[in-house]
């Protein structure tokens, strides 16, 4: 269960936001509405442990994340802006690669399977400098049906995605609630998980 | 799937790096062209007197090493961190030191190493005896991953800013003298005949201390610039 | 008297205490200055082997010593700034910087001034001095860093990692500066060795205090324009008379 506190934060001089409280418990779903420039991409990644926040406590079940570090590391995974894949190795290795450092040995097969479900069929060994924007997409989500992770921070995860990948996105993440995963997220684009309830954290 | 070890994500961490430089080959090469270029750049500056040359080399090949490898350093992590792979890196579940290990690693392979394979043909350029050739490779060889190491804290702490190579290379250079003066003294120690056991010892020693001590420095450089 | 110390670690408060402070540690600098000078000009007799020259150690030596306690004194700022995220300790090593940087570079150029008459050459490549322009590309690596990032707490914390590694290496650096002047068997600038007349040592000493106590005056005005800048959207900054227009 994820508890903020008194949250407030800055960008230089800047203070985005303050007096910040939520809690996220498994199965749910958050997400943080705001205008540009409101500070929804600082706050994902303020809880990520990128960003100090000037003020105010993130806990994990129970401790702080600063505290835990490591461990917080191995229970969260975080989709930002960059899709944080290499343009030189394929869809393959940018997978395997991923999941090791994030701490899973993924098996070719395992890696493979998740690209096709990803509408990679064909495309696995293709250095993905020659896919385009909506395909490396593709491969960056597909780190989502690897991970063991239960707290999914994404930002903005549907840029680039045609109709049908925003409704697998959507899919699994229906899967990953299910499986009492909890998920934050930004989107500038309609995204409706079937069933269920949507928290909304909105930044003036 | 099963979860890795420390020393899996090493391996993982430098495989990766290795296979990424094979495969922007060009950026090796450049630097290794640089190297060659500076070395050759001195005779046509101060004349080809063989005598004057033979008592340069040392300074020289050492000096053009460093420059190629402040150079060099601009790519540890602008790439990764240009295309998010170094936030997630910073997310890894593993001590972020041993990931930054790893890229100093597969840095030095590939920059230092071919730098250090390079260097007694160079030496030949310049006439040094074998003795002192061998001494220049071990030199080198223990030198080299200082230089990879101690730029890696400036590479961390100058990531994403305008000044780039040229700031790091400021930041650095100074840091790098001692392993400057040890590498050209075990040099021409060997030259003169003299013993080369001191000099070759503490830059054993700065070796040492950049492998305890620079992981976890730049890992907080890291943290202090991706904020 | 029990002074809460850290009252006068919030930027606002400090900025008013600078302010008093500084007539304090000024007006002695200059007076001192004055003294120093003229003694070393004038009144300190002229030394055996070295004849008049000698004279700008007066301003060497104190400048040398103090640029790298002043490297240290910023680093130690630096640490405490990293260590209890506190900004004005941040601001208090950014002020040092760039007068640890002029006495570096006073203290380079009164050694050549002193090198000339003595070796004949405008540069001599002793231990001391080398070690003193590596001190002083150093600073201007500080000062590079800070003004490259414009994101104030990141420029803080970079420069503040960077003064700390800086500091650590400043004994390698001047023991490798060292092995490599006695392996070239270099040269070496050295006062006479012999015991110094007491009316030099005197003028050593006064003129040594007078630059700590300038340094301390203009790094007091530095802060308070650095605070200036920082805080400029603060309420308190703009309660203040020389804001108000």
């Amino acid at each position: 269960m994820l508890e903020v506190s008194n949250l407030a934060c800055s960008r230089g001089d800047h203070r985005l936001f303050s007096g910040l409280n939520f809690n996220l418990h498994p199965g749910q779903i958050m997400q943080v509405q705001g205008a540009n420039g409101s500070g929804k991409t600082s706050l994902l990644r303020t809880l990520c442990g990128f960003l100090m926040p000037d003020e105010g406590d993130i806990v994990w079940h129970g401790q702080k994340i600063g505290e835990l570090a490591e461990e917080y590391h191995d229970e969260i995974l975080y989709l930002g802006h960059l899709n944080a894949i290499k343009d030189e190795l394929s869809g393959l290795e940018n997978l395997c690669i991923s999941a090791g450092i994030a701490g899973i040995e993924l098996e070719e097969k395992e890696a493979v399977t998740a690209l096709r479900r990803m509408g990679l069929r064909g495309r696995e060994m293709l250095p993905t400098k020659v896919l385009s924007q909506g395909q490396r997409r593709r491969v960056a989500l597909a780190r989502l049906l690897v991970s063991d992770a239960k707290l999914w921070i994404l930002d903005e995860p549907l840029t680039a995605l045609d109709v049908g990948a925003v409704a697998l996105i959507q899919e699994l993440i229906a899967e990953h609630l299910a499986r009492q995963g909890m998920v934050v997220f930004t989107t500038h684009q309609p995204l409706h998980v079937a069933g269920m309830e949507m928290r909304i954290l909105a930044l003036s | 799937m099963k979860k890795s070890s420390m020393l899996d994500l090493l391996v993982l961490v430098i495989r990766r790096d290795l296979v990424l430089a094979m495969r922007r080959r060009a950026d090796v090469l450049t630097t290794l062209i640089f190297f060659v270029m500076v070395v050759s750049l001195f005779p046509i500056g101060v004349g080809p007197e063989m005598d004057m040359l033979r008592k340069m080399a040392a300074g020289v090949l050492w000096v053009a090493a460093l420059l190629a490898s402040m150079l060099s350093l601009g790519r540890l992590f602008s790439a990764d961190y240009l295309d998010g792979t170094l936030e997630q890196m910073m997310l890894a579940p593993q001590s972020l030191s041993m990931l930054v290990l790893g890229k100093m690693a597969a840095h030095w392979m590939s920059s230092g190493l071919p730098l250090v394979l390079m260097a007694p043909v160079l030496g030949l350029q310049y006439d040094m005896s074998m003795r002192a050739l061998g001494v220049l490779i071990v030199s080198l060889l223990l030198g080299t991953p200082v230089l990879s190491m101690l730029g890696a804290i400036g590479a961390a702490l100058t990531l994403g800013l305008r000044g780039g190579g040229v700031l790091l290379s400021l930041l650095v250079l100074p840091l790098c003298i001692p392993v400057l003066i040890f590498g050209t003294g075990a040099v021409e120690a060997a030259s003169s005949g003299l013993s080369i056991a001191s000099h070759l010892s503490l830059l054993g020693a700065l070796l040492v201390l950049a492998l305890v001590f620079t992981p976890w420095v730049t890992a907080q450089a890291l943290r202090i610039s991706m904020e | 008297m029990s002074i809460n110390w850290f009252k006068y670690a919030a930027p606002a408060t400090f900025y008013g205490l600078a302010g008093k402070l500084i007539p304090w540690f000024a007006f002695p600098a200059v007076i001192l200055f004055a003294v120093g000078l003229y003694m070393g000009f004038f009144v300190a007799p002229v030394d055996a082997q070295q004849g008049e020259f000698y004279r700008i150690m007066f301003i060497h030596v104190p400048t040398s010593i103090l640029s790298m306690v002043f490297y240290l004194v910023m680093a130690g700022y630096a640490a405490l700034g990293l260590i209890f995220n506190t900004r004005l300790s941040a601001m208090m090593a950014s002020a040092i910087a760039p007068t640890g940087a002029l006495f570096a570079l006073i203290s380079l150029w009164t050694g050549a001034l002193w090198g000339k008459p003595m070796w004949g050459t405008w540069w001599i490549w002793d231990a001391r001095l080398t070690s003193q322009l590596i001190l002083l590309f150093l600073y201007l690596g500080f000062i590079a860093l800070r003004a490259s990032i414009d994101e104030p707490r990141r420029a803080d914390r970079a420069a503040a990692l960077l003064a700390i590694v800086g500091s650590v290496n400043v004994p390698i650096i001047y023991f490798s500066v060292k092995w490599w002047n006695t392996l070239h068997q270099g040269a070496t600038i050295k006062f006479s060795g012999t015991s110094m007349q007491i009316t030099m040592q005197h003028t050593l000493l006064i003129m040594t205090i007078a630059c700590w106590l300038y340094a301390i005056a203009v790094v007091l005005a530095r802060v308070r324009s650095i605070i200036l800048e920082r805080e400029r959207k603060t309420e308190w900054i703009n309660e203040l008379p020389e804001v108000r227009l």
